[in-house]
């Protein structure tokens, strides 16, 4: 790689040049956005490479994408649809990647809160003439209690055996579809369909389209209540993280264990503490999910919004506020790319973005300078 | 239900993970976690069956799994090595990467059709050996023999010759051998690589040999993952991952077969009567994993012994560390 770059740079100037990189003592925070949108500007290049290698017109499939995301108000609130889980996820990642706890389940935390919501429900827990009043709170702590167990798990495990954290989540991603699965096509089952009778009215968060009786502009907008509870739970996260003393102790621990175990912090106790936490995040955003978009419980509830939620993390720089406009937009890209084919393309830029963000990340801490060689000191 | 038939068909799944397993053990040995083995078997899956289908020859699609694979990890490897990033996250960008390629490129593929596959074949005199013969020799696909090849071979070279000290000594104590003259960072991308084209073979031995096809990303059903948990089992050891391997192997062809009789032990067999208990079923594999899991860290912390000391750090020439 270097030798090819530095084989350019002499074919350019005619004399010997040789790239340098050294750490950059300064690193502005206006440099962080500029990186990070040239890193996603890259990828988005890239990916339509790949469009084109596969026979697609990357401009077409692009424009097609943000007018199906962003075009107008209707699809606007199908965006915002999309984006609620991705919220809920991507803090789920946040609370946990702060603390470097790589919590990548938040994928099963989310199938196990929308079947900890189903029970209260389907069990019946409470009858469906129950007041919304009280079935959407129930629904919302056992979605959130459900979540918490599974990721209770792999962090007691981890506190206690020093069990990797990243295998045994994602394990229990798979454990939880299954689960899901087996109360889908037995237990639950309606009619022999994979999927459960539909909720009473009574469980359903109100949608914005079931106000178009009286504000007719409302017509056909799907985005819900529960929007507003992922940003709420957004502000809930940034309040924790850097205004409470056990975000404090959470960034402690993030940065600096061996400190943080000096100044006499349980580390045993917060590795549970917070993988619950990050694990009831993801069930909070299964329950939004089911209670809010499909009415009922089914398979294929998350197309991996468990792991689109590490990548907006990431590009967040792991700010649970700039979690919720990073959602928004990935949110369109999932909305739009389901009707991009071949299938792989939202997966495949996903991808490509996580990847130019953390190479970008080096240029971010380090100058590049070209140099003649026999300059250098 | 015949414990013969579970074996045989275990050591034959079973080899899909040991190849992907000894792969990561000597990515991380050397110093790099690469949790990116997922996508990097997808992509070998895909690709070598798309060239299997395209050519003719497996053994082509085979060469270009490992090609491909490798240029894959080389990725992970130049976003760690030099550009020092988070190799944790870096790994799950190459999951991401690997699978999205693998879904855009193998588009249509699940509806190919029948293609050439690696040949299978019984070895003359091993089969005979009682039990372990018709288990280890019978009608194996040559990919099941190559794996048997590898297990000793991998052993040998890490604990018994100079560059599997090498190999040894830029995982856990970089700065050493940095200051006898063996170049880290180089051997890092080296060993990345062989990692990556192991996870190739793996990938081609699902799509060319043990489950022949496409089945997009359901094609290696989070074997990836399972094999990055069967390296902490193994405790970086080649022999202990065939170990796990075969196990893993055998778990996941009794797991369909149990469900097939009307009686188990003379009971009645409730997986037959209701057959949605099969989900509990498969989820015996993961939690098994995690049970292996349990069991290895235990014993690392027992025995004091453990990762490579410096897996997951970046080697920078005079800072302090490792």
């Amino acid at each position: 790689m270097r030798t090819i770059l530095s084989l350019f740079a002499e074919y350019l100037g005619g004399t010997r040049f040789r790239l340098r990189m050294e750490p950059r003592m300064k690193q502005p925070g206006w440099l962080g956005l500029i990186v990070s949108l040239g890193a996603v500007t890259f990828a988005l290049v890239l990916g339509g490479i790949v469009l084109m290698l596969v026979g697609g017109d990357p401009i077409r499939a692009y424009v097609f994408m943000a007018m199906a995301a962003f075009g107008n108000i209707g699809v606007f609130s199908d965006t915002l649809v999309k984006a609620t889980p991705l919220i809920l996820v991507s803090l789920a990642a946040v609370v946990a990647f702060r603390m470097r706890l790589w919590n990548i389940g938040a994928e099963g935390q989310f199938y196990l809160g929308a079947f900890g919501a189903s029970l209260i429900v389907l069990t019946p827990i409470l009858p469906p003439e129950t007041s919304p009043w009280l079935m959407i709170p129930a629904m919302m702590v056992m979605g959130m209690l459900a979540g918490a167990l599974w990721g209770f798990i792999p962090g007691y495990l981890k506190a206690k055996y020093n069990v990797n954290e990243i295998i045994s989540t994602l394990m229990m991603n798979y454990i939880a579809v299954a689960w899901n699965n087996y109360f889908i096509f037995d237990v639950w089952s309606e009619g022999g369909f994979q999927m459960s009778r539909q909720f009473p009215k009574t469980a359903w968060l109100p949608r914005l389209t079931d106000y178009a009786a009286q504000v007719p502009m409302f017509r056909g907008l799907t985005i819900h209540l529960g929007f507003v509870i992922a940003m709420i739970a957004a502000g809930v996260v940034w309040w924790i993280l850097y205004r409470s003393r056990w975000g404090y102790e959470i960034r402690l621990i993030g940065d600096n264990p061996r400190a943080a175990r000096y100044a006499g912090i349980n580390i045993v106790r917060n590795t549970i503490l917070v993988m619950m936490l990050s694990g009831a995040l993801a069930g909070l955003g299964g329950m939004l999910e089911i209670s809010g978009v499909v009415h009922r419980l089914q398979g294929a509830i998350s197309s991996g919004y468990g792991f689109t939620g590490i990548i907006i993390a990431w590009l967040a720089k792991l700010n649970p506020i700039l979690v919720v406009p990073i959602s928004i937009l990935f949110g369109g890209l999932l909305l739009a790319g389901r009707e991009i084919q071949p299938s792989g393309i939202p997966m495949l830029i996903q991808g490509i973005i996580l990847v130019c963000l953390i190479g970008s990340d080096f240029l971010f801490r380090n100058r590049i300078r070209l140099v003649r060689v026999g300059q250098e000191a | 239900m015949d414990p013969i038939i579970i074996l045989q068909a275990g050591v034959a799944s079973g080899t899909v993970l040991l190849f992907a397993t000894i792969g990561e053990i000597f990515t991380e040995r050397s110093g790099i976690l690469n949790l990116g083995l997922e996508g990097m078997m997808l992509i070998g899956a895909m690709s070598a069956y798309k060239t299997a289908l395209a050519t003719g020859n497996p053994w082509l699609g085979m060469f270009v799994a490992m090609l491909v694979a490798g240029l894959l990890s080389q990725v992970h490897a130049l976003i760690t090595i030099q550009f020092q990033a988070d190799q944790v996250v870096s790994g799950l960008a190459l999951t991401f990467l690997g699978t999205g390629l693998s879904m855009v490129f193998g588009e249509g593929l699940s509806k190919a059709g029948a293609v050439a596959l690696l040949p299978s074949f019984s070895i003359p005199g091993l089969v005979s050996i009682p039990f372990v013969g018709p288990i280890m020799f019978e009608n194996q696909s040559v990919m099941v023999y190559l794996g048997y090849l590898l297990v000793p071979l991998a052993w040998y070279y890490i604990n018994h010759t100079r560059p599997g000290l090498h190999l040894r000594a830029i995982g856990e104590y970089p700065a050493a051998a940095d200051a006898l003259g063996i170049n880290v960072n180089r051997l890092r991308y080296f060993y990345v690589l062989v990692g990556g084209m192991l996870a190739g073979v793996a990938g081609a031995t699902i799509s060319l040999a043990v489950s022949p096809g496409w089945f997009s990303h359901l094609t290696t059903s989070g074997q990836g993952w399972i094999a990055i948990g069967l390296v902490i089992f193994a405790q970086w050891d080649p022999i202990r991952a065939a170990g796990g391997s075969y196990a893993f192997g055998a778990l996941r062809r009794m797991i369909l077969d149990i469900q097939g009789p009307l009686k188990i032990f003379g009971l009645r067999n409730p997986f037959y009567y209701n057959p949605y208990w099969g989900f509990f079923l498969q989820m015996l594999p993961y939690a098994f994993t995690i049970v292996v899991l349990v069991i290895g860290s235990r014993e690392a912390i027992r025995k004091r012994m453990g990762a490579p000391a410096a897996l997951g750090l970046p080697y920078i020439r005079g800072e302090r560390g490792l």
